[in-house]
């Protein structure tokens, strides 16, 4: 395996792995907060504009966990840094 | 496949060339300016009101609701910043929907121009309501040891919030674009329809956290001095009950 196959494939697999394993935790903490929030809105309906707008806003942040993840998986496919230096220096 | 719309570029002129970003956002700023120009022309007062007059005061103030309950301050400071934020991104992220069209939102340079106008405008309206030094000064809270992490809190929050935005307009449009190829015409529609709601959420999430970088400082500090006032009369309630109690 020459080192711009090698590349190829660590960066096919780190993709794979980075979003796998960064939506499991988003996911976990998103489930939580909405469960916690629904159990709230039932226990206080009046609340229910300010809780909904807290939760969006919590959801947002615990979200963008997973966005990083995502955004470096594109990254790591579409417009991997390491692949473009060996493709220019090989010539291909 | 093109993942971002800086990569499509019309027109080069030196250093400086011209993408679909920058030609989509002049669009879209045209657009917003002469349609708020249009309908603000002609406003009535009377119960008869054109559909325009209604949609805009419909979107004023529900802003004004939301940044006064965010901020739990008057909202007319705040509104002409945080509402152009707004309706910038709404409109931005909705051209999703329209074809030929790269949202301007799906580009890290925007989103990072919209974030660093945040950045800015936290100090700006910080020393406009407490002055330099109370402003200096909300750096130093908890006790002065907290000082670099609350620096960097402000740096890496700047670089989230740009990077939320992006990932979120930039990842419909990515999926969309993949799913085009794998199975065509049905299924990329749903997305799409998930990226309507994705976007408009964005939208509403930038301008609301916006909102709460800018009213955190001033908020803070309010939030103190109350403590300090409720504490003081419980003291004195108490002081007084006994006394009754005692009489």
């Amino acid at each position: 395996m020459d080192s711009t196959t090698l590349v190829a494939v660590i960066s096919i697999f780190t993709a794979g792995i980075t979003i796998a394993v960064g939506a499991i935790g988003p996911a976990l903490g998103e489930g939580r907060a909405v469960a916690q929030a629904l159990q709230a809105i039932a226990q206080q309906p009046d609340e229910s504009g300010t809780i909904t707008r807290t939760l969006f806003v919590g959801l947002a942040m615990i979200e963008s966990t997973a966005i990083y993840c995502f955004v470096v998986a594109m990254i790591l496919i579409f417009a991997n840094p390491f692949w473009t230096q060996l493709s220019s220096a090989t010539g291909g | 496949m093109t993942i971002s719309p800086d990569d499509m570029v019309f027109v080069e002129l030196g250093p400086i060339s011209l993408n679909a970003t920058v030609v989509t956002t002049w669009m879209l700023m045209a657009v917003l300016v002469v349609t708020a120009w249009l309908v603000t022309r002609r406003l009535s007062t009377q119960a008869q009101i054109s559909r325009w007059q209604n949609l805009l005061e419909v979107l004023v103030a529900g802003m004004r609701d939301q940044i006064s309950a965010v901020s739990q301050q008057a909202p007319g400071r705040y509104l002409p910043f945080i509402g152009t934020l707004f309706v910038f991104i709404l409109t931005a992220n909705l051209l999703n929907l329209v074809p030929g069209i790269t949202p301007p939102t799906a580009s890290l340079s925007t989103t990072t121009a919209l974030a660093l106008c945040v950045f800015l405008a936290v100090p700006v309206f910080g020393i406009a309501r407490d002055g330099v030094v109370a402003y200096l000064k909300q750096y130093l809270r908890p006790t002065p040891l907290m000082l670099p992490f609350n620096l960097i809190g402000e740096i890496s929050r700047t670089i989230a919030l740009a990077v939320r935005l992006y990932g979120n307009i930039m990842s419909g449009t990515v999926i969309v674009g993949i799913l085009l190829s794998l199975v065509p015409f049905f299924f990329p529609v749903l997305m799409q329809l998930l990226g309507l709601i994705t976007g408009v959420i964005q939208a509403y999430i930038f301008a609301i956290l916006a909102m709460v970088y800018i009213a955190s400082a001033s908020a803070a500090q309010k939030a103190d001095d109350q403590r300090e006032q409720t504490a003081e009369r419980q003291t004195l309630d108490t002081h007084q009950s006994e006394h009754h109690s005692d009489g």
